[in-house]
C-alpha cells in the first residue's frame, strides 16, 4: 500500500526490529522493579530461605555434637541429607505461597486497567504476550534463586559436601518454579481480580500437591502410579536426591507448556465472546 | 479505506449493533455520534479486530478485520475509551514500549517518539511517571500511542474526554491536521465536536445508524419546515384536528407533555399570529408559544431519543396524513 501524502513511509516489522517478545519482557521487568512486589516477595523469599537454612544448619550442628559425644572423635555428618534435602523440601511450600503473588498481576492487571484491549489490538500475537510475560516473571524468579546460592557457597567455605545433589536440587527448584509460575499465569488469565488470580493458583497448586497423598493412598496400583505421577512431589524429590530422570524433566516441561497453552487459549478466546 | 457492510454484533440476546453499514474514504474524518450505549465502542472494537462481528464484514485498507487481523492491526492506531497507559512507566518508556510493539526501532522509533511528543506537547512530562499525570495528559499520552507509528487509519474513541477547553481545541486541531493524509473515525457524544472536525457524521442510536451526512446537510435536511411549540392550559381532546384547520398549518404533532403541541408549517412562513389568535379565540389558555429552531443538537436529540424521536414523529405525521 502506498500513502503518498504521508511524510514517512510505514515501517512495519523490519527484520532488524526488536521482536515484540523482547519489548514485552523489558516492559514487564521494568514494571516489576518499579512496583514494591518484587522487593517484598524477594525479601520474604530470601529471608525464609536464609532462616530455614540457618535452622537446619544449627540443628545439624547440634546433632553432630551429640554424635561426637557418643562416639568420640569426629563424626561424619552429611550436609546434603541433613541440610539441603530438608531445605529444598521446605522450599516447595514457600514457593507455593510466594510465586502466585508474583504472577497474579500479569494478565489480571491488564484487564483491570484496560490495557488488555491495547495489547490485543497491537500487532502482537497472543503467544508472544504469554511467552513474554512468562519469561519476565521467570527471570525475576531465577534472580531470586541465584541470590540464595550464597547459602551453599558460604557453607562450602566451612565444610565439605557433595555439590551434585545441590545443583540438581537447584535444577528442581528452577523447574518447579517454572511450573508454578505457569499455573499462576494461567490463573491470572481467567480473571481481572488479582486476589482471585492468586487464590486460584494457590488452589490449583495445593490440589496438585495433594494428588501425591491420593497417589500413596492408592498405593502400588496403575491408578496410584498415574496419580502420583501427576503430582509435582515425587518428581521434585528425585531431583533433590540427585536423581536426574528424563521422566521428571518431561513432567515439568510439559506441565509448564500445558499451563501456558491454557493461558493462551483463555486470552485468545476472550476476544471471541 | 474503511468499509463496513451490514455488521451485527450480538451478546447473547442483546444486540449491540444491528446491520451497521458505512464507509470512510481515504483522508476523511468521520464522526460517530451517538448517546452512551449506542454501539459506538462495539463498532470500533470490531474495526480494530478486537472482537469479531456476529454477521457482516468489516474491512480496513482492503483487509478483513476478522480474517486478517494482523494486517489490520498494523495499519490502525487505536485510542480506546480509557487511555491504555501503564501507570508505572514514564511517558518516554511507555511510548518506547508502544513503538517497539509496533515494530519500530532505532532511528524510526526515535523519530516517531519525538514527533508525537511534539505534536501532543508531551516534552515537558516525558520523564514523569504516567501515574502522576493529570487526566488530560494521560489522554494525550493515549493519543500519542495511537499516532506513534503514523498509521493510515485512526480510530479514536472519545478522544477529547477529560480534557480542558484549551486542550480540546488543540486536539481538534490535531485531528483536523490529520485529515487528508489519514482516515479517521472518532466517536463522540458531543455535537460541536462532530461539526468542528468532521466532514461526515454518522449518527448511531440503539445499535442502528439513524442518519449519515455532512453536518450542514443533516441540519438542513431536517429543516424542511418551521416548527412552533404551543403550550395550552386546557387543550381539548381533539386539539390536533382543530389546529389543523388553521390556515398554513401542515402538520400537528403531540409531544410527551400532553399540554404541548408541535405545529409545523411550510418553510419561510410565519403562522404564529394565526395560531395565537386561534388558540385565544377557543379559550384554551395559551401559556406559551415559541419557534423551534432545528440546530444539529436538536437533530441529534430527535434522532436518538425514543420518546420524541424523529422516527416516532414521522410515524405520527404519516398516520395523521392517512
Amino acid at each position: 500500500m502506498v500513502y503518498p501524502k504521508r511524510t514517512t513511509p510505514p515501517k512495519v516489522n523490519d527484520t532488524n526490529a526488536m521482536p515484540p517478545v523482547q519489548a514485552i519482557i523489558a516492559k514487564e521487568l521494568r514494571s516489576y522493579f518499579v512496583s514494591p512486589i518484587v522487593y517484598v516477595v524477594g525479601s520474604v523469599f530470601l529471608l525464609t530461605f536464609g532462616f530455614l537454612a540457618y535452622l537446619y544448619i544449627v540443628f545439624t550442628g547440634a546433632q553432630a555434637i551429640q554424635l561426637m559425644q557418643m562416639q568420640g572423635g569426629t563424626a561424619q555428618i552429611n550436609l546434603n541429607d541433613l541440610v539441603f534435602r530438608n531445605l529444598f523440601a521446605s522450599m516447595r511450600f514457600v514457593l507455593l505461597l510466594i510465586l502466585p503473588i508474583l504472577t497474579m498481576r500479569l494478565l489480571a492487571e491488564e484487564r483491570k486497567l484496560r490495557t488488555f484491549e491495547f495489547l490485543m489490538t497491537a500487532p502482537v500475537r497472543v503467544s508472544e504476550i504469554i511467552v513474554g510475560k512468562f519469561i519476565s516473571v521467570y527471570l525475576v524468579f531465577i534472580g531470586m534463586l541465584l541470590l540464595t546460592t550464597l547459602v551453599p557457597l558460604t557453607l562450602a567455605l566451612f565444610s565439605d559436601f557433595d555439590w551434585y545433589p545441590v545443583l540438581t536440587g537447584y535444577l528442581g527448584m528452577t523447574l518447579l518454579g517454572g511450573f508454578f509460575l505457569a499455573v499462576g499465569l494461567f490463573a491470572s488469565s481467567i480473571t481481572e481480580n488479582q486476589i482471585v488470580a492468586a487464590f486460584t493458583s494457590f488452589g490449583l497448586l495445593l490440589m496438585c500437591w495433594l494428588l501425591a497423598g491420593l497417589g500413596s493412598l492408592l498405593g502400588d496400583t496403575p491408578a496410584g502410579h498415574v496419580v502420583s505421577y501427576l503430582s509435582f512431589m515425587e518428581h521434585f524429590d528425585h531431583l533433590v536426591r540427585g536423581l536426574v530422570d528424563t521422566k521428571d524433566l518431561v513432567y515439568y516441561v510439559s506441565g509448564t507448556v500445558l499451563m501456558l497453552f491454557l493461558a493462551h487459549r483463555v486470552v485468545d478466546s476472550s476476544r471471541w465472546k | 479505506m474503511i468499509e463496513v457492510r451490514n455488521i451485527t454484533k450480538r451478546y447473547g440476546h442483546l444486540t449491540a449493533i444491528d446491520r451497521v453499514t458505512f464507509r470512510v474514504e481515504k483522508g476523511e474524518v468521520l464522526a460517530f455520534l451517538g448517546p452512551n450505549g449506542a454501539g459506538k465502542t462495539t463498532t470500533m472494537r470490531i474495526l480494530t479486530s478486537f472482537i469479531p462481528a456476529t454477521e457482516g464484514t468489516a474491512q480496513v485498507a482492503g483487509f478483513d478485520c476478522a480474517d486478517q487481523p494482523d494486517e489490520v492491526k498494523k495499519r490502525i492506531g487505536y485510542l480506546p475509551e480509557t487511555p491504555p497507559v501503564y501507570q508505572e512507566l514514564t511517558v518516554f518508556e511507555y511510548l518506547a514500549f508502544v513503538g517497539k510493539l509496533r515494530g519500530l526501532s532505532g532511528a524510526d522509533l526515535t523519530a516517531g517518539m519525538n514527533r508525537v511528543m511534539e505534536r501532543l506537547s508531551l516534552g515537558s512530562v516525558r520523564q514523569r511517571l504516567i501515574a502522576n499525570l493529570s487526566r488530560g495528559y494521560r489522554q494525550r499520552v493515549g493519543l500519542a500511542q495511537a499516532l506513534i507509528h503514523d498509521p493510515p487509519v485512526l480510530i479514536l474513541d472519545e478522544p477529547t474526554v477529560g480534557l480542558d477547553p484549551k486542550q480540546i481545541i488543540e486536539i481538534r486541531e490535531l485531528i483536523k491536521s490529520l485529515a487528508g493524509s489519514h482516515s479517521v473515525i472518532l466517536s463522540t457524544h458531543i455535537l460541536p465536536e462532530a461539526t468542528a472536525v468532521c466532514q461526515r457524521v454518522v449518527i448511531i442510536n440503539g445499535g442502528r445508524i439513524v442518519a449519515e451526512d455532512t453536518p450542514d446537510q443533516l441540519s438542513a435536511r431536517l429543516r424542511r419546515s418551521e416548527k412552533i411549540s404551543v403550550t395550552l392550559k386546557a387543550p381539548p381532546a381533539n386539539v390536533l384536528e382543530r389546529f389543523r384547520t388553521v390556515a398554513g398549518v401542515e402538520h400537528v404533532m403531540t409531544t410527551p407533555d400532553p399540554r404541548t403541541i408541535l405545529i409545523e408549517c411550510a418553510l419561510g412562513r410565519d403562522i404564529r399570529e394565526e395560531v395565537a389568535r386561534f388558540a385565544v379565540g377557543q379559550d384554551w389558555g395559551l401559556l406559551e408559544m415559541k419557534p423551534v429552531a432545528m440546530t444539529l443538537e436538536d437533530v441529534f436529540l430527535k434522532l436518538t431519543q425514543r420518546e420524541d424521536g424523529l422516527s416516532k414523529a414521522d410515524d405520527a405525521t404519516e398516520s395523521e396524513r392517512h
